[in-house]
């Protein structure tokens, strides 16, 4: 089905109820299994047991930077082929993407406590992510400021946009710089250095991860839809109100 | 090019006279580097190491907290209107507008780095350092800015929201500028990596920057 489908809002609301509950159960079911796998996995070992923080660590951090790189193209959406969902997409997604962003941030920093002996180093990925993070703030902030919502969606796009910039240094940080922080070790030339006991449960979360996001933003964005009806409605009444007066 | 001259000229113009504010910056240096010493305590030997950082830190928050009058302004009293209708294309006219910011706001903030630095005990190598590399940044705190500054044009609250999205971008100016100085002053790692940097980011700030506001502009506006 093309994108152009969902440009009307009552079809894509009609659309999101009937796949809701399935994505959501998926998503349970995924949680259920990765945990699993999560938990009877072995012991790495030099890690010990803190290496069960990276299944959900490394899924958060991925979804956060999926998360932006969506709301970049959400941006464009918005920007240059006006689609009407696209600044629906990308304001249900920004908190979103600032909780992973958070939860990756704060996983990290309890793995890294016995590990790196710091709750935090200021080495080039933690900055990287940590700004990536205040810019999800800022694009919240930056919704919340401007009070018409067609307006609002113009410059956060733009500001989205400026932000991307940020996606490439997040990814590339630890080849640029000498970092604490490991290297890439899933997608890499000459394939993934985890071992296949660790990695099949990784790729079950991040699916329990994906999941997630999509059945959290496709709610949220029926929200934001709903919430934009119950403004407009209010506008309505309020005009009819003063035209009675 | 004349409309260009033009702006630029009326810009600074609008900006040494009263109610311009355009050494509002390097006075507001001047009193967060004063505030330091009585924040972490007069070390001769401590202010001289974090010297540059604080330095950098001043003119970067010295930058940002006056760039959200540059459009807004206009935008109030119409001329913005009549700049954006006329026949310079508005990636021009906000690189003029970013360039007259620069020269009352920036410029001072560099000139004013070398008698600050003798407050922090700063000597000739280090002064020199940070003069150098805050030549080669401020433009690009001003160009990030003005980015801020076209996004928040019509917000009659804008002004924290500005150096609320704009300080996390200018996290890599803040690095490279440090990081050259300090490079300058103590060694070991060379000069010219960190610098030749700082100048990329000055450069790509040029690229990004005035298109970025200019989209912001046509967009946020009608």
């Amino acid at each position: 089905m093309p994108l152009i489908d969902f440009a009307n809002p009552s079809r894509f609301l009609a659309v999101v109820e009937r796949i809701l509950p399935w994505l959501a159960a998926a998503g349970a079911v995924a949680f259920a299994v990765g945990i699993n796998q999560a938990l009877i996995a072995p012991d790495d070992y030099q890690q010990g047991a803190t290496v069960r923080i990276m299944f959900i660590h490394v899924p958060a951090a991925w979804l956060a930077m999926f998360t932006w790189a969506l709301m970049s193209v959400a941006a464009l959406g918005t920007l240059v082929w006006r689609h009407p969902l696209a600044d629906v997409a990308a304001k249900a997604a920004a908190p979103i993407g600032a909780v992973f962003a958070f939860i990756c941030l704060a996983t990290g920093s309890l793995w890294g406590r016995p590990m790196w002996g710091a709750y935090w180093v200021w080495d080039a990925r933690l900055t990287s992510v940590l700004v990536l993070f205040l810019l999800y703030l800022g694009v919240i902030a930056l919704w919340r400021t401007v009070d018409d919502p067609t307006r609002a969606a113009r410059v956060a796009a733009i500001l989205t946009l400026v932000g991307s910039i940020n996606l490439p240094i997040i990814k590339f940080s630890v080849d640029w710089w000498n970092t604490l922080h490991q290297p890439a070790s899933v997608f890499r030339v000459g394939g993934p250095s985890i071992h296949l006991s660790l990695l099949m449960p990784l790729m079950i979360m991040t699916v329990a991860f994906v999941l997630l996001f999509v059945t959290l933003h496709l709610a949220a964005m029926r929200n934001e839809i709903l919430r934009r009806r119950v403004r407009t409605l209010r506008l309505m009444q309020a005009d009819a109100a003063l035209e009675r007066a | 090019m004349n409309a260009f001259a033009a702006l630029l000229v009326r810009d600074i113009r609008i900006a040494m006279r009263v109610g311009g504010g355009a050494f509002m910056g390097v006075l507001f240096f001047l009193i967060v580097v004063t505030l330091v010493p009585f924040a972490v305590g007069p070390d001769l030997a401590l202010l001289a190491r974090i010297g540059p950082a604080i330095l950098w830190l001043g003119a970067l928050l010295a930058t940002l907290l006056g760039l959200d009058r540059l459009l807004a302004a206009d935008h109030e009293d119409g001329s913005l209107d009549l700049i954006l209708m006329g026949r310079t294309p508005i990636e021009l006219a906000v690189v003029a507008k970013a360039l007259a910011h620069w020269l009352t706001t920036g410029l001072p903030l560099v000139i004013a780095a070398p008698a600050l630095g003798l407050l922090l005990n700063l000597d000739a190598t280090a002064t020199a350092a940070v003069a150098v590399t805050l030549l080669a940044g401020t433009p690009a705190l001003t160009l990030i800015g003005l980015i801020g500054a076209a996004l928040s044009v019509t917000l009659r609250r804008g002004g924290l929201l500005l150096p609320v999205l704009m300080l996390p971008l200018t996290v890599p100016v803040l690095i490279f500028g440090v990081a050259a100085a300090n490079a300058a002053i103590v060694g070991p790692a060379p000069f010219g990596p960190p610098f030749t940097i700082l100048c990329a980011l000055t450069l790509a700030s040029l690229v990004i920057g005035p298109f970025a506001a200019a989209a912001a502009l046509r967009h946020g506006l009608d």
